[in-house]
């Protein structure tokens, strides 16, 4: 029911849309989309710390990699979805990404840079 | 998924609101601050990495050490089980702003169940994220307190002196959106929000999950990669 009226409310803005001339994109996901998307990024959240308290896996070369991957699926998701980024116009996106992917590679060289990487590869 | 075409409103002579793009220009303002703000927590968290384990005193963040005026072996400084639930707390800060951002744009349905009065009620999620958002901030400062007590202040080490720095930071965010949060929830109550409004709270919850997602780096590369 409360997807249905999220439905007709997507649709009744979308016709005020081009009134304002916001050039928003309207279709955003579901309520019933929210709590589910909430329901995932606290699973994840448990498993993150479930793995953190288990001695041998931390020692492992798995546990790193795993939890950055974690990480970076919490992180799509609620960019995705919350920040509604999947739907928005493509110049939200890249004026997201661009100056994402420089931080992440200016982390990256940073690290290289200090010695913090070169020895475990 | 359609795009909205560039241009597509800059023809509309009746339109006071068209812009060159065809997108609004407050939305285009947050998302080229949020791409700045990346650069900045990016620098921040950079510069915690690279101090990471060069701290010649402790506390440190994942080792036990020891102290030197009792001589006593202390345990690590992170206190994952309250960071953990600072952390849920701020999903879930997140879930309730999108619920703001969504009653705020069904403002006009009629609301028949209760169900959908709750969910329709912007006043209810604003005031909700803002309290999770005080929630998370109550955390820190517990968590920062005890710190002092531990003894590790900004000054103490390298360790003392990115964390507070990077956490702070992010706290300094995170109490900005409670304030921005807050002045909505204010106009909400003096004259209402409705679908009018809707970019003025799209852009103050694009901000709130931005917040969101700097912590989700933020717990993953400082508490829990030892």
């Amino acid at each position: 029911m409360a997807d249905q009226t999220h439905a007709q409310g997507v649709a009744s803005h979308d016709a005020s849309a081009d009134h304002h001339g916001a050039g928003i994109e309207h279709a955003h996901p579901t309520w019933s989309t929210y709590w589910k998307v909430a329901v995932i990024l606290t699973a994840i959240t448990a498993i993150e710390v479930w793995v953190y308290y288990i001695p041998s896996f931390v020692a492992s070369r798995a546990f790193v990699p795993l939890l950055l991957i974690m990480s970076a699926i919490k992180f799509l998701i609620v960019v995705m979805f919350y920040m509604h980024l999947k739907y928005d116009h493509r110049l939200f996106r890249a004026l997201f990404t661009g100056p994402l992917i420089v931080a992440v590679v200016t982390i990256i060289a940073l690290m290289f840079l200090f010695g913090k990487l070169a020895a475990k590869v | 998924m359609t795009s909205v075409p560039i241009n597509a409103h800059a023809t509309d002579a009746h339109d006071p609101h068209a812009t060159s793009t065809g997108l609004d220009n407050k939305k285009i303002a947050i998302w080229t601050f949020i791409g700045s703000e990346c650069m900045l927590f990016a620098s921040l968290i950079s510069t915690y990495l690279i101090y990471k384990g060069r701290s010649k005193v402790g506390p440190y963040p994942h080792e036990v050490y020891v102290d030197p005026m009792t001589g006593q072996h202390m345990p690590a400084i992170l206190n994952i089980p309250i960071t953990s639930a600072s952390t849920f707390v701020l999903l879930m800060s997140s879930l309730a702003m999108v619920l703001a951002l969504a009653a705020v744009q069904n403002k006009n349905l009629p609301k028949r169940t209760t169900g959908e009065r709750i969910l329709g009620s912007s006043q209810l999620w604003l005031m909700m994220t803002a309290i999770l958002g005080i929630t998370f901030l109550g955390f820190q400062a517990y968590e920062f307190t005890s710190f002092v007590h531990e003894g590790l202040t900004i000054r103490t080490n390298l360790f003392g002196s990115s964390f507070f720095t990077l956490t702070g930071f992010h706290g300094a965010h995170v109490t900005a959106g409670v304030i921005w949060l807050l002045t909505l929830f204010a106009i909400d109550r003096k004259r209402g929000l409705g679908p009018r409004d809707e970019v003025n709270v799209d852009i103050a919850a694009l901000y709130w999950h931005f917040v969101d997602v700097v912590w989700i780096a933020i717990f993953t590369l400082i508490y829990l990669i030892q």
